[in-house]
């Protein structure tokens, strides 16, 4: 297990060291870089050469990715240009990260508590009528882009009927006390439940875009385990044994069958990370994705690399995580 | 519809594959599980009737592979006369007079005009049809060249084996651990001004490194079988056996994973051109790009998100469905 999980970290270490410098030597070499982003139009050669100095661009590559790793080993990635002027990458990072982890969470809460529960009477019901029409729509979940399914619910529960924020993470002017960046827990745990309450109702049209992402996968992962459980022999040997209905599918099929469930359910994030990108875009919703989106507009190189590699590390590190819990889940796994 | 359990289907026919026998199954195995059940499916035949009409007799009575079949064939041949049928111009401005930025930015229908224009005054039916044939280009490219990429690496890694294998494979590997719109994401933000192109480029690597572990599979799992082994004793030199013997009976699963991909293609493609990364010439209207642009008029057009996000839908929902009735068509386990 140690050797494991110390064999996937080197790896990981490995992957994010070579994304790192492939990023550093391409965004480097973009014609117009941070330089021109910082003058616009007051570029002349004169300020480009000293600006270029004084940030240490004129020096050979090699030598300014090991000022840069420096740097970073200190938590220092470069200043922001326009997504947070004149903050560390860093800290942009950082200051996004919660409100991402909480569209997320709530996306992939949804998800779970729609698609387990269909994916299971799917399945009972192979064939039928509901089975087929489940299935169809859960295909249709596949081929629908997650950015026109935020466009459509953003039309109508926020410009049509309005009932729902348009965008943001909160109503502007409100005045909320912070303590994890969680906005909806922070209003719980200062019992400002107005401020709560305003986070949550931002928060729904997003998160109910992106599980639709997930909720596809789970769903058709929980249907097709519960139908191979349903197959084997410890099934019928239970029936046999003339155990109730009500213990041979909690205790037999819904056990086994939650396996991949719960593999599939963890490993959902690198489809949420990327789908972030496009509905915190659609509700301008000031989160890791929007900064992603936006540090790419404006060409704010600082902050776009270090976003990158920190959703690589979150994903590649979540995987890490979901593969040591299905370890511990599943005792085959383990003596194999 | 797919199967979920790792390997479950290719336990008997893969060969051991020693560099990942210690590996639990995480997403990314799933993924690599996934497309080496697609790779030999189909290797073991049953004599007398060749795979692919047994595969065409099942598909024709298929209604699901029927409808898929015809979206496609009516999106390519839409695509391909399209700058014949197109009433007007895209790049036409007739309904120019009509807008006015203030009181009425989009025209409405009206005759000539069955669904009216865009902000710019430009007929939205043409756009809409001319836009097929880009957003046609780009799923097509970008699978070709996913595909050529694939079968590269897979024949090199499938045919030489060895220290090759391994490192082919671990490259193709950590690739296929990103999230993909994550991947293309950053390949395409990385291009150093975004065009058509660019666009193809970032789908198509994150194509590769699938269509290469199944070309392997479909490779490894051929090396041992009769047919080979047939041809290596008469003497055929290694490279007419791998090119003339191997790899045509590596075609079905290839096709599968194409059609599928070309859905994922077109509808990347979108999310792409969406946030910014696709062509910004208007003059070449693509689904992606319309939809991207007509956020801006979210609450007095609506309609011009929903046309083209329709069309993108449609095609994506005929490639999956037929992709997913070949898969099933060809995969032995279905066959009782």
């Amino acid at each position: 297990m140690l050797r494991f999980v110390l064999r996937r970290l080197i790896q990981m270490v490995f992957v994010v060291l070579v994304l790192s410098m492939l990023l550093f030597v391409w965004l480097r070499s973009l014609p117009g870089g941070p330089v021109s982003a910082i003058l616009g139009e007051r570029q002349t050669t004169e300020r480009r050469l000293a600006l270029e100095a004084a940030l240490g661009l004129d020096q050979p590559l090699p030598v300014q990715y090991l000022k840069f790793m420096e740097r970073a080993v200190q938590g220092e990635f470069g200043t922001s240009t326009k997504v947070l002027p004149g903050e560390d990458a860093l800290v942009v990072f950082w200051s996004r990260l919660p409100a991402t982890v909480e569209l997320t969470l709530l996306a992939l809460f949804i998800a779970i508590t729609l698609a387990i529960p269909l994916g299971y009477i799917a399945a009972r019901r192979v064939g039928s009528l509901s089975d087929t029409s489940a299935v169809i729509f859960s295909l249709i979940g596949v081929a629908v882009p997650v950015f026109f399914t935020a466009f459509l619910l953003k039309y109508f529960f926020a410009v049509e009927w309005q009932v729902l924020p348009v965008s943001g993470r909160q109503t502007t002017g409100l005045d909320a006390t912070r303590v994890t960046g969680l906005f909806v827990l922070d209003g719980l745990l200062t019992r400002e439940w107005d401020a709560s309450w305003d986070a949550l109702k931002h928060l729904i049209l997003p998160a109910l875009a992106l599980a639709t992402i997930p909720f596809s996968v789970i769903f058709r992962i929980t249907r097709a385990s519960v139908l191979d459980v349903l197959d084997e022999d410890y099934v019928r040997t239970a029936e046999a044994k003339g155990l109730t209905a009500k213990v041979i599918r909690g205790r037999h099929v819904l056990r086994n069958a939650m396996l991949p469930v719960v593999t599939t359910i963890g490993l959902q994030v690198g489809g949420l990370l990327a789908g972030a990108i496009l509905t915190e875009t659609v509700f301008s919703y000031r989160g890791v994705g929007d900064a992603l989106a936006t540090s790419f507009r404006e060409k704010d190189y600082a902050v776009l690399q270090v976003l990158i590699l920190a959703t690589a590390v979150i994903y590649v590190l979540v995987n890490l995580l979901v593969d040591i819990a299905y370890a511990v889940l599943d005792p085959r796994i383990r003596t194999r | 519809m797919t199967d979920p359990r790792p390997g479950s289907t290719s336990d008997s026919a893969t060969p051991p594959d020693t560099h990942e026998a210690a590996r639990r199954p995480s997403y990314g195995q799933r993924r690599r599980d996934r497309i080496d059940a697609l790779a030999t499916a189909g290797v073991d035949e049953e004599p007398g009737v060749s795979l692919i009409r047994s595969a065409w007799n099942r598909l024709r009575r298929n209604p699901v592979f029927l409808l898929g079949l015809a979206i496609t064939i009516a999106f390519v041949v839409l695509a391909i006369v399209a700058p014949w049928i197109a009433p007007w111009d895209p790049t036409d401005r007739p309904l120019l007079p009509k807008v006015r930025p203030q009181t009425n930015p989009v025209p409405g229908p009206e005759p000539g005009h069955p669904l009216g224009g865009d902000d710019r005054g430009r007929d939205l039916l043409s756009r809409l049809i001319v836009g097929s044939r880009q957003t046609l280009i780009v799923g097509v490219f970008a699978t070709l060249f996913g595909l050529l990429g694939g079968l590269v690496l897979g024949t090199l890694a499938g045919a030489i084996g060895g220290w090759v294998d391994s490192f082919v494979m671990r490259v193709v590997d950590v690739m296929l651990s990103f999230p993909s719109l994550l991947l293309a994401f950053t390949i395409a933000s990385l291009a150093r001004s975004p065009s058509q192109w660019t666009l193809i480029v970032a789908i198509a690597v994150v194509q590769v490194p699938i269509f290469a572990r199944l070309l392997r599979g479909s490779l490894l799992a051929q090396r041992t079988s009769d047919h080979v082994l047939a041809a290596r004793s008469l003497g055929v030199r290694r490279r007419a056996i791998v090119f003339r013997h191997m790899l045509p009976n590596a075609l079905g699963p290839v096709i599968v994973q194409a059609t599928l991909s070309l859905a994922i293609a077109i509808i990347d493609a979108a999310a792409l051109s969406f946030l910014g990364l696709g062509n910004p010439d208007q003059r070449q209207p693509e689904w992606g790009q319309m939809l991207g642009l007509a956020q801006r008029y979210i609450s007095e057009a609506p309609h011009l998100a929903f046309y083209p996000a329709g069309c993108i839908i449609v095609v994506a929902l005929g490639f999956t469905l037929m992709g997913e009735s070949l898969r099933e068509a060809l995969d032995p386990k279905s066959r009782r």
